[in-house]
């Protein structure tokens, strides 16, 4: 019971200060649950967010149901989820019913002014961090390099490119393999 | 009646949303169309709320329409229904996971992957400062919080919260 509270209370909080979506969580996750609880490796994250871009559902979710698993199976799981969508039920409740005007007061528009260019700052700073450990090789950052070009260029779908990027990946590693022999 | 359209109506955008909470908006559309629980307008206010307010936007959305739909108890089933199939997907995927992960084929796969997911999220930021960073005010924000960031390596939550007192302070003196 201990171990579903907390899971419940790391994804409240996770799912409290999440601005913008499923990328804008990465850092906040990363924080709670990769450095604090060292519930699971960043490469196991990203892994997850790969997961996330080809399943049905919302990334947040995702990702929350997969830990939850992991620590406490299917009781797990539900706590964690429940804990990412309270506060957005509750939140979004308070502002569809008494705080109709809310979104229209002032110091609300400033501080939302400041915590999107936090994000940008957050998103930044986690992709340098995770570069500098994921793309040691050539090939990673071809694949990099390639996945950018493809955004960039033909504004290409994120599942797309997951897709594409796993045949690719799959491939080569079979070709290596072959030489190897 | 309108709870029991509601479980089946987010139940079906859960299902059918592949890539993220955004992707819920066309099926939200739709359901503009189909019944009269909200209008395209009221829609695209919703989706400028949930954008901005925590937590994330499918989820917001999904509570937002519920809630116009059918009150208190709308919002909640919106979002367990819209949450509902990826729970089980993931449930399987995860017990499926444990298995399979040591295999050489799916860890070429996963290897693969993270660079693109790198460039992924890299290209949402990027996306997102277009909107946000307008001008020199905006450049010495972000290079001030990056070079916090860089040296006190606290939680991401102090400097959404400090930057949030900042934009406030900016704004007004």
């Amino acid at each position: 019971m201990r171990e579903l509270w907390k899971l419940f209370k790391i994804f409240f909080k996770v799912g409290l200060f999440t601005f913008g979506g499923g990328y804008a969580m990465l850092p906040l996750l990363k924080a709670e649950v990769v450095d604090k609880r060292k519930y699971l490796s960043e490469e196991e994250l990203l892994d997850l967010y790969s997961i996330g871009q080809c399943t049905p559902g919302i990334i947040a979710v995702n990702v929350a149901t997969f830990i939850g698993y992991n620590q406490a199976k299917i009781k797990g799981a539900i706590a964690a989820t429940l804990g990412m969508i309270v506060p957005s039920v509750v939140i979004i409740t308070l502002i569809a019913s008494v705080l109709k005007n809310f979104m229209d007061n002032r110091y609300v528009v400033y501080a939302f002014y400041g915590i999107r260019i936090c994000v940008v700052a957050l998103i930044l700073n986690i992709i340098y961090d995770l570069a500098k450990k994921n793309l040691r090789s050539v090939y990673n950052v071809v694949i990099f390099l390639g996945a950018i070009g493809l955004l960039v260029g033909v504004n290409i779908s994120a599942v797309l490119l997951v897709v594409l990027a796993g045949c690719v990946a799959l491939g080569v590693g079979e070709i290596k393999r072959r030489l190897i022999k | 009646m309108t709870y029991i359209l509601l479980v089946l109506e987010f139940f079906k955008i859960g299902l059918l949303a592949i890539g993220g909470g955004l992707v819920t908006v066309p099926f939200l559309f739709d359901l503009a169309d189909k019944y009269d629980w909200f209008s395209k307008q009221e829609l695209a206010d919703m989706i400028a709320i949930s954008e901005s307010t925590p937590g994330p936007i499918g989820v917001n959305m999904a509570t937002f329409a519920g809630f116009n739909a059918g009150g208190i108890g709308g919002g909640i089933l919106a979002t367990l229904s819209l949450v509902l199939p990826s729970v089980i997907i993931m449930i399987i995927i995860a017990k499926v996971m444990g298995k399979y992960s040591c295999n050489v084929r799916v860890k070429d796969v996963l290897n693969g992957i993270r660079p693109a997911v790198l460039a992924m999220i890299l290209f949402a930021g990027l996306e997102l400062g277009k909107i946000v960073i307008v001008g020199n005010t905006e450049i010495l924000f972000l290079a001030v919080i990056i070079a916090m960031m860089r040296i006190w390596k606290k939680s991401p939550i102090y400097y959404l919260c400090l930057s949030g007192v900042l934009g406030i302070l900016l704004k007004t003196l």
